[in-house]
């Protein structure tokens, strides 16, 4: 890939005074004038604004879609709801992740996907590869998206679009907006009650000069949406979860309902049974130092008390919200506890720390309404 | 009072014998807000270029050089509470360390305050 590719609301972000810089392929918002901290806090107090049109939507249709797609994640889909969204990743064969994604079931045989930007295409080729010819893809590289997430997320978008009032976390519905069919999901990735709008490239600019003139919402470049994510426990593509990363060394379990757990059938099935019968040999945990103030950056060595490698961070940072460093990585079982003291090597220097839970900042779901 | 410029954003303001260093304006600016400093022990001895302290912003972390060679002497602890002091006050209150040159003269090769400027426009 030579040049860099630009949302539809590229020059919407530009004229609004953005930074940008390339993230998956994209010309991609990184912040705003607010700056990162800032634009951070507005979300966890009212409401930000993201521009996720890089992210990669497609349609799975077809007879049979629900079998089909369970033999790809292992997340169970025969059970959900019209309208219900899960969570669940692309497994291979050895039990690592392509990616990680959002399905939601529109019928029967209608699904929704929304999929990492940076890993799209492979997802796609791993999907027409391992799914029946009877089933028709259908990418939609037109199509934008756009979240919308903080506790005034809901107010603000009813004023916008009224039937997405009642819609509880991890739902969705069509709606109508200026006359178009739009599909808007109560989910998103920063830890806070939200949206995401799924509408067509011409509808974006006018759809989110319509959000920006609303009294709650700033725009938030990927620099927060980094930021939010990480103190929500979320898990990053490419550092949290990777092709050689298990759901249950990710600490995903929970992504995998009980049936599937039990019968398998999706790929890498064999390797995850065996690691949730006997566990893992090392899991996705949060790290704090104890001096509460060092950030902890990606590829930070971990060792033990004695000096033993044991893990290392694969995303960290500091937490607005948290008013310190958050970061998850990986330990050896041995260290995986709640508490348990290790050192990180920061710079030379051995930084005394402490595992943790990854989730440093609660969740604030509207799951009940 | 001599101040100098470096490449690497940052301004070194000479009394005497002692340099006081810290990051420019514009270095803050492109860093954001800043949430954690690592300081230097008084008492060491760098070359110029060395990695002496640290900042980190909510975006990345950066390395902090050593414009010149010579000791440190004495850093400025009121950033390890008080970090944001960067981005309020980056050429005043938001200082770094001070160091005892080795050479007086190795301030002539940093930049003065003009060619700085032209510096970070053409940047």
């Amino acid at each position: 890939m030579t040049s860099l590719l630009h949302t539809p609301l590229f020059t919407f972000h530009a004229a609004q005074g953005a930074k940008f810089a390339a993230f998956a392929g994209y010309e991609m918002p990184i912040q705003y004038p607010l700056g990162v901290k800032g634009e951070h806090l507005h979300t966890r107090a009212q409401a930000g604004l993201f521009d996720v049109s890089h992210m990669g939507q497609l349609w799975v249709r077809g007879p049979q879609a629900t079998e089909a797609l369970e033999r790809v994640v292992p997340a169970a889909l025969r059970e959900m709801q019209t309208g219900q969204i899960r969570y669940s990743q692309l497994t291979l064969e050895n039990g690592g992740i392509l990616d990680d994604l959002m399905l939601t079931k529109c019928s029967d045989d209608a699904w929704f996907l929304v999929v990492n930007g940076a890993c799209k295409h492979a997802d796609f080729a791993h999907l027409q590869a391992q799914l029946p010819d009877s089933l028709s893809l259908q990418p939609l590289p037109e199509q934008a998206l756009i979240a919308i997430q903080g506790p005034s997320a809901r107010d603000a978008l009813a004023t916008v679009i009224p039937e997405s009032a009642a819609l509880p976390f991890m739902t969705a519905r069509t709606c109508q907006w200026r006359g178009t069919e739009i599909l808007v999901s109560c989910c998103g990735y920063t830890g806070e009650d939200g949206f995401e709008v799924s509408l067509p490239a011409a509808l974006a600019m006018d759809f989110a000069e319509v959000l920006t003139a609303l009294n709650a919402t700033t725009w938030v470049g990927l620099g927060a949406r980094n930021s939010l994510r990480l103190e929500a426990g979320l898990c990053l593509y490419g550092h949290d979860i990777t092709t050689d990363t298990t759901p249950v060394e990710a600490d995903l379990l929970w992504s995998i309902q009980a049936r599937r757990r039990i019968e398998g059938g999706f790929l890498g099935a064999e390797v995850i049974q065996a690691q949730i019968a006997q566990g893992a040999t090392r899991k996705r945990v949060g790290i704090r130092p104890d001096d509460g103030k060092t950030p902890l950056r990606d590829d930070t060595l971990l060792v033990s008390l004695s000096g033993e490698p044991i893990g290392q961070i694969t995303s960290g940072g500091f937490g607005p919200s948290v008013a310190g460093p958050v970061a998850m990585g990986y330990v050896d079982a041995a260290h995986q506890q709640a508490e348990t003291p290790i050192i990180a090597h920061v710079r030379g220097r051995s930084l005394p720390c402490r595992v943790t839970s990854a989730v440093f900042f609660p969740p604030r779901y509207r799951r009940t309404l | 009072m001599t101040v100098k410029y470096t490449k690497e954003h940052e301004w070194i303001r000479l009394d005497g014998e002692i340099a006081t260093i810290g990051i420019t304006h514009f270095a803050q600016e492109q860093l954001g807000d800043v949430v954690f400093v690592e300081l230097p022990e008084p008492d060491t001895a760098c070359d110029a270029g060395d990695e002496v302290a640290v900042v980190e912003s909510v975006k990345a972390a950066s390395d902090i050089y050593a414009p010149v060679s010579g000791v440190i002497v004495g850093a400025n602890d009121a950033l390890t509470t008080q970090p944001e002091l960067v981005n309020s006050d980056p050429e005043g209150e938001g200082w770094f360390f001070q160091m005892r040159l080795a050479e007086l003269g190795d301030l002539d090769d940093l930049l003065d305050e003009a060619e700085y400027q032209r510096f970070i426009q053409d940047a």
